[in-house]
């Protein structure tokens, strides 16, 4: 700035030329207008972690259909003779893995030989002798029927009653906090715990004890929110036009909340795949022959010294599902709503 | 201030007395009762089995003596584990253990996962930040009892470092249950300290400090890190509550004689008065860290409002 400019350099005619500003232009949008929904997609589309783990879980679905199907053994099936097999692929056997090598003894042999057994298990068998291919992909059937089930419960529950908390307001929504408050107090695993010792385990049991509290997060979600808009501009607009309670809330309200909705269930579901393996592990689960992730980590666990496999192949699919909810989640919660970015 | 710990523990009470009611029923419905092989004993035998645990008295004499009981810290009497031996005494001889084991993880876990998340911060978008980002993901992620099995396969039983499962050699015993209950909290803090972190860099003092000279090192520790480690309290409870969980299929995993393996165990063989009474002391438990979390924070930091509380 100190620097004297002695002179300044020509430039050739014709370096700049007039643009008249056209008032019937300022106005043009340039770019096609982009829906709320579009906006999301593409945001989550650049978020690789989301995307990835979106086509893994799809993937992990499809197989816990397929899985079953394709594989040759009944899940229940047992063959005693065939127990404590570990796995073995045709042709990745050649590369040192799944080639049904096993320690007995302090040695390792081929047990498949051994045991004189001709077929191939993929993923080996129990201590029964049971297919674990097609026990790990009906098993991983079980776990996410339960946690979707337990989520959608949940939302439905949470949001009719946030949403009435919320909207109406006054008296019924201070009465209804006060009771969502003695819930929230009440840990869940307490409520878990104690709603599984009165029923019959299975999975309506698991299913009725994630739920029976498992819903108050999700109304204080959704009253925050409805409290936040129902007292905007455009409610009051609506109203002034004469609209009625149910058209404010369904036209109005619930696209604006249905973001936080989405959000807080995809964070429901992997809660609910951990309790349910949770309970399973300490007993208090599905009992046999139903067959869940977390049944089927617990039996693995038993044998882990000796048939590692029977542990590893239930426990990786749990955390590969779980992962891949957490970052599904974090994507959505990024794309959705990204004020609320953590 | 004194308004909303008074709402609190109104509410902490309330809360309780639900659940102490709650359980009082289902000990009355649920199978196991003192008199559970009633048809051996003669009428006589009965009405004094009856009368020594108070159960000839008509319900609501029961309920009031139970209730009155709790006060005093009286769970109630094991049924078929511990014939005749008081749960308080049951679940205090237990303590120990699961004590030592889940503030070890809790400390491992929050001074490992603030370093992490405070490296991330100031390193953002680098190979460490996306390995602590990766590293927090498979944290929250990975059930304890699934790593702790891992953990246990490893370096229990293939290498031998640590014991497997025996509570004998005091501190090397509580190593890998400890590493196993650290996960979650080390993943929690970690993410919530960069965010924090990022979020604080930002600010306008930040700029400020910069702008007068402050050195990276000082603007890092003196600034930046004290103002993002004042929300972490707010993350505690559910740490807690993960530890509580976690210590509940860790120390059976590793055959720790702590509370949880000894509540697992009473699932097992239905000792209604076990499983009732650590569920009790868990809720108090839980109830009074989450209460005093939330009074710590309102302390600590006096920009939240905490008469209109959370959301």
């Amino acid at each position: 700035m100190t620097q004297k400019i002695d002179k300044i350099p020509e430039l050739p005619k014709g370096s700049f030329e007039r643009i008249t500003l056209d008032a019937h232009q300022a106005e043009r949008i340039t770019k096609p207008s982009v829906s709320f929904w579009q906006d999301a997609w593409y945001r989550i589309r650049k978020n690789k972690g989301a995307l990835f783990s979106l086509i893994l879980f799809g993937l992990i679905v499809i197989m816990a259909f397929l899985g079953p199907a394709i594989s040759p053994y009944e899940p229940n099936a047992q063959t005693i003779t065939h127990a404590n097999l570990p796995p073995k692929i045709p042709v990745i056997e050649n590369l040192g893995i799944f080639d049904g090598v096993g320690t007995l003894g302090g040695q390792e042999v081929d047990l498949y030989e051994m045991k004189n057994v001709e077929v191939n298990y993929w993923f080996g068998t129990d201590g029964l002798g049971r297919d674990m291919f097609s026990r790990v992909w009906t098993g991983t059937q079980v776990s996410l029927f339960i946690a979707f089930v337990a989520a959608a419960i949940d939302m439905l529950i949470g949001v009719i009653y946030g949403g009435v908390s919320g909207y109406f307001g006054g008296r019924i929504d201070d009465f209804m906090q006060r009771i969502v408050e003695i819930l929230t107090g009440i840990p869940n695993l307490v409520v878990v715990i104690l709603f599984i010792l009165i029923m019959d385990p299975g999975i309506l049991a698991i299913i009725i004890a994630l739920t029976i509290t498992g819903w108050t997060g999700m109304s204080r979600v959704v009253r925050g929110q409805v409290l936040k808009y129902k007292s905007q501009e455009f409610v009051l607009a609506a109203r002034t036009l004469g609209a009625s309670d149910s058209r404010i809330i369904w036209k109005h309200l619930m696209p604006n909340v249905l973001g936080v909705i989405i959000i807080n269930t995809m964070f429901t579901i992997p809660s609910a795949i951990f309790f349910e393996a949770f309970l399973s592990f300490i007993g208090l689960g599905l009992q046999a022959p139903d067959a869940s992730l977390g049944t089927l980590i617990n039996d693995g666990y038993s044998l882990i010294q000796f048939s590692p496999h029977i542990l590893a192949f239930p426990a990786i699919l749990l955390s590969l599902i779980m992962i891949a909810f957490n970052l599904i989640g974090d994507g959505l919660r990024d794309a959705l709503d990204p004020k609320m970015k953590d | 201030m004194a308004k909303y710990i008074g709402k609190r523990l109104i509410y902490m009470v309330i809360t309780l007395a639900l659940i102490a009611t709650f359980t009082f029923f289902l000990m009355k419905v649920l199978p196991g009762s003192p008199v559970a092989s009633a048809d051996k004993l003669s009428p006589e035998q009965r009405a004094v089995v009856e009368a020594r645990y108070g159960l000839d008295k008509p319900l609501p004499v029961q309920y009031f003596d139970y209730m009155f009981g709790l006060l005093q810290g009286d769970l109630g009497i094991s049924i078929n584990q511990f014939k005749g031996k008081d749960v308080t005494d049951v679940i205090l001889s237990r303590m120990g253990p699961s004590a030592q084991i889940g503030l070890q993880g809790m400390l491992l876990g929050t001074v490992l996962g603030i370093l992490l998340g405070m490296i991330a911060a100031l390193r953002q978008n680098s190979w460490v930040d996306y390995s602590s980002t990766f590293i927090a993901i498979v944290g929250i992620s990975i059930p304890s009892f699934v790593f702790a099995s891992l953990l246990q396969y490893w370096f229990g039983l293939k290498w031998g470092l640590f014991p497997v499962a025996l509570w004998k050699d005091g501190f090397m015993s509580s190593v890998l249950p400890s590493i196993a209950l650290a996960m979650f909290p080390l993943a929690t803090a970690a993410r919530f300290i960069r965010t924090e972190m990022i979020e604080v860099l930002g600010s306008d003092y930040i700029t400020l400090a910069k702008a007068k000279g402050a050195s990276g090192s000082e603007i890092a520790f003196k600034h930046a890190f004290r103002n993002a480690l004042i929300p972490l309290v707010t993350v505690l409870g559910p740490m807690a509550v993960a530890i509580l969980t976690g210590s509940l299929v860790v120390e059976q995993i590793f055959a720790i004689p702590g509370i949880g393996e000894q509540f697992v165990k009473s699932i097992m063989v239905n000792d209604f008065a076990i499983i009732m009474g650590t569920t009790l002391f868990f809720s108090v438990f839980l109830i009074v860290i989450i209460l005093l979390v939330d009074i710590l924070y309102g302390v600590i930091d006096p920009r939240i409002r905490l008469s209109g509380g959370k959301n």
